[in-house]
């Protein structure tokens, strides 16, 4: 038998949408249990949005079951759910103590309850659209927090803060983590899949990869060129319609095959040093995301 | 002539938002500037481009006409088609029917938009929408290139697509700035100035800021000091703005190869924070 600590909190078994023609979500089995971080990745169209939906309740899936606290997803179990868009979902033109009054309100929760930090709580009276887009995600998080949600859903969570405020907007989350909720985040970016205890990648539909960013990451290589005229390696490079990425003045080739970038260097009359290393995970997320 | 800023402060309604910024852009090379929401990265940007006019130092740009300026908003033209954004912009430049049918054809290749010229840009995804501001800014052949923001909201795919586009142009001689909140995209620059308040924090190639940050860094079990330390995933880090603090606690200093650049750009913060801190302590009665 199970414990209730073991019980995802939300859970998607062998999920799949379709739209007409288009399979938009296909086989997708994901969960997030008490206690830890589970980031959702995956290019646009991906299927992300839908898999989303499906498990907050808020559209149906063709097959499968998705599930909330271990029931069918309604306004009852959301509730219970604490959710930053990446819009934030505040209204600028109400203050800032009117935002938490009114999202204490929705969730039928105490607005006292809402802790709002030293630099925000002076501010109760400014309107949300006059405060700095820095403020505003703490204001928002504030409030998702507030009625101590046993799942949260965030967007991008910390898009657009200096790296000090993203911070310790994640130390609010692990906290919040340390007392048994669970929390998905969905991201474009590295630095907060890194935060996540573990990953889902998900490409055309399907789940192509799954666990920590070191599995995730285990075993992909890219080349990596060192040239003293990297704008002439890259330039030869390009025009063979290498996928690459810059690092200073290092150009990382998303190929494993050293022969054939050292042949096209050479015919070009490029000195350059090849060396083969490990990915790093956006690499390895364009490498699932092309299979 | 090398674009860039030397000592410029800029004011608006009496608030400094630039604070004494030396900024360089040199050709061939891609620079960027990274910080959170009102660090100033736009104002820096924008003056670089005469947008705005400072209210104190020097701006080196080249004529107008030589730049290319994409704002965060991609300026594009949502009721156009990408064709006919591409002649709208075009036309603004003055452009020859030649040239800009030899930079349309070139330019929509490289970004892997020519099946979607007839498509409205406002029916583009983000990632598309972006590589089109990109491919519109640099469609009269900029020496100057200046994207605000350019991946934020671009899908991790679309990103290596546009960052190769970003490459390319400096490649092939353009100088060009960027900004970006994420630190690891910034540190795939060339050159990365690090925005705090309107105020340089740290610059440098990824590699000089890494060895410049004072103090030094520790892998706690517990914080000491909770407002200077960070969680990377499960880890816990934290700053000591002297060596000699961490010698009664037994702490170790991580090396440089344990650390990543939001480690040490983290730290500069503190450090920053701390003593502008002590600057109004020590003025105050």
């Amino acid at each position: 038998m199970t414990s209730p600590l073991d019980r995802p909190l939300l859970a998607a078994e062998h999920v799949s949408r379709r739209f007409g023609e288009l399979i938009a979500v296909d086989d997708v089995s994901l969960d997030v249990r008490p206690g830890e971080i589970v980031g959702l990745l995956g290019a646009n169209g991906a299927g992300k949005t839908t898999l989303i939906r499906m498990l907050l309740g808020l559209l149906r899936a063709s097959e499968g079951i998705a599930s909330m606290f271990g029931t069918t997803p309604s306004r009852e179990t959301r509730r219970r759910l604490g959710y930053v868009s990446q819009g934030l979902g505040l209204y600028r033109d109400l203050t800032v103590a009117e935002n938490v009054a009114f999202h204490s309100a929705a969730f039928g929760a105490d607005p006292t309850a809402v802790r709002l930090s030293d630099e925000l709580a002076v501010m109760g009276d400014r309107l949300v659209g006059s405060i700095g887009l820095g403020r505003q995600r703490q204001l928002a998080f504030a409030c998702a927090l507030g009625n101590r949600p046993d799942l949260l859903v965030l967007d991008e969570p910390t898009s657009g803060v200096d790296p000090l405020a993203r911070a310790r907007l994640w130390d609010a989350i692990r906290e919040h983590v340390g007392r048994g909720a669970g929390v998905l985040v969905t991201t474009h970016y590295m630095e907060e899949a890194q935060q996540c205890d573990r990953l889902v990648l998900m490409a055309a539909g399907r789940v192509a990869a799954a666990g920590t960013v070191d599995q995730i990451v285990a075993g992909r290589r890219v080349v990596q060129v060192t040239a003293a005229a990297w704008s002439d390696a890259f330039a030869v490079l390009s025009d063979a319609g290498y996928d690459m990425t810059l690092a200073g003045r290092r150009i990382r080739v998303l190929t494993t095959d050293q022969e054939p970038v050292q042949r096209l260097l050479s015919a070009g009359h490029v000195s350059a040093e090849l060396r083969v290393v490990p990915a790093v995970l956006d690499e390895a997320m364009v490498a699932v995301s092309a299979v | 002539m090398i674009s860039g800023t030397s000592g410029v402060s800029v004011e608006f309604d009496r608030e400094t938002v630039l604070r004494d910024v030396d900024f360089t852009v040199p050709a061939g090379s891609v620079v960027a500037v990274v910080g959170g929401d009102g660090a100033g990265k736009s104002t820096l940007l924008r003056c670089l481009v005469g947008r705005i006019l400072p209210s104190a130092g020097e701006v080196r740009h080249p004529d107008r006409r030589l730049i290319g300026y994409m704002s965060t908003r991609s300026g594009t033209w949502r009721q156009l088609t990408v064709g006919e954004n591409i002649d709208f912009v075009g036309g603004a430049f003055s452009m020859s029917r030649s040239d800009l049918d030899r930079r349309r054809t070139d330019l929509l290749e490289r970004a892997k938009l020519t099946d979607a010229v007839d498509r409205l840009a406002g029916d583009l995804s983000g990632g598309m929408r972006q590589k089109l501001g990109f491919v519109l800014a640099m469609l009269h052949d900029p020496e100057l290139l200046v994207l605000d923001e350019p991946s934020t909201g671009v899908d991790p795919v679309s990103r290596v697509e546009l960052w190769r586009l970003i490459a390319e142009a400096a490649a092939a001689g353009t100088a060009v700035a960027m900004a970006t909140s994420y630190l690891d995209e910034a540190e795939r620059a060339h050159n990365v100035t690090v925005l705090d308040g309107g105020r340089v924090i740290a610059a440098g190639t990824r590699d000089e800021v890494m060895v410049s940050f004072p103090g030094c860094i520790t892998a706690p079990d517990r914080a000491m000091e909770p407002a200077a330390s960070w969680r990377r995933g499960s880890r816990l880090r934290e700053w000591n703005g002297e060596e000699t603090s961490i010698a009664a606690t037994g702490a170790r200093p991580l090396r440089l190869d344990e650390l990543d650049f939001e480690d040490v750009v983290i730290a500069s913060l503190l450090h920053d924070r701390s003593s502008a801190s002590d600057d109004q302590e020590s003025i105050s009665p």
